[in-house]
């Protein structure tokens, strides 16, 4: 009874804070909704009885939010708490959009006759988790290890100023190298 | 607390994302959309594991679901700054080269 109720009380602040995001009329009021969601989330979670997933559900969001807010300030050039905005294009259409998912993936929910419970859970989840990416599942750890390592590779690829081909040319060829300034050993 | 309230939640929070990602100019707020739509999909797994099959192999999925949201938020992160060196703008109406 206790767990049915909290769940209802976390399943509304996630999705009316969900909403808030895109209802507020600043960056900054939008992001600390969109954390206070996903702690919701991470709550629900751990309601469901997976401590390490809901913790680090919690743990990488707010993360992320501080990362969001220093964006804003970076790129938005102003105070975001005190900038009302509202940048939206084809409303009605969205609208539209997002409640015919929510009717369809509802319906779904509600009319799908789901089958009942195969096996138990184990004692320690976190433990069994554990177990199981050390064990029969590395290689899923294993994949995303160097899927992970291309996206920083990506993510400074595309983020950086100048490169090393901004210097050197296609095919790190070009001496001496395009330098806005010269200077250096040798340059 | 059952499975069908689970999934109610998270096609809500899925639904709500859609709206955010479809309507939102904003790079970031986009992102912020797509982050909903992940976070409804990380819930729903979450269901499905508890009230269905609890056993390790459910986790181990909604592992991978989280490293799928970190690569996201990182390159739509990287994304958003290769925008605004470029085009000085965060807004995707400006940014339609993206989609070429």
């Amino acid at each position: 009874m206790v767990l049915d109720v909290g769940f209802w009380v976390v399943a509304v602040v996630a999705v009316a804070s969900g909403a808030a995001v895109f209802i507020v009329d600043s960056m900054a009021r939008a992001t600390y909704a969109l954390a206070l969601s996903f702690i919701a989330v991470g709550v629900a979670v751990l309601m469901l009885r997976q401590d390490y997933v809901g913790v680090i559900t919690i743990l990488m969001m707010v993360m992320e939010m501080a990362v969001m807010a220093v964006y804003m300030v970076m790129f938005m050039g102003m105070n975001p708490a005190l900038m009302p905005m509202s940048m939206v294009h084809d409303n009605r259409r969205a609208v539209g959009a997002a409640v015919a998912t929510f009717v369809v993936l509802g319906a779904g929910a509600l009319l799908i006759p789901w089958p009942t419970r195969r096996g138990a859970p184990p004692a320690d989840p976190t433990r069994a988790l554990g177990e199981a990416l050390m064990g029969p599942h590395m290689l899923a750890m294993v994949v995303i290890s160097p899927v992970m390592v291309a996206t920083i590779v990506a993510g400074v690829v595309l983020a950086a100023h100048r490169t090393r081909y901004d210097r050197f040319g296609d095919d790190l060829r070009r001496r001496p190298a395009r330098d806005p300034r010269r200077g250096g050993v040798g340059r | 607390m059952t499975l069908q309230t689970v999934l109610l939640m998270a096609a809500a929070l899925f639904s709500v994302g859609l709206y955010g990602a479809i309507s939102q100019q904003v790079v970031v707020m986009v992102m912020m959309g797509l982050e909903l739509m992940v976070n409804g999909v990380i819930l729903a797994a979450a269901g499905f594991w508890w009230f269905l099959a609890p056993n390790p192999d459910g986790q181990v999925l909604l592992m991978v679901i989280i490293a799928a949201m970190t690569v996201e938020m990182a390159m739509g992160f990287a994304v958003a700054t290769l925008l605004h060196r470029e085009h000085g703008t965060d807004m995707t109406d400006m940014a339609g080269d993206l989609s070429q």
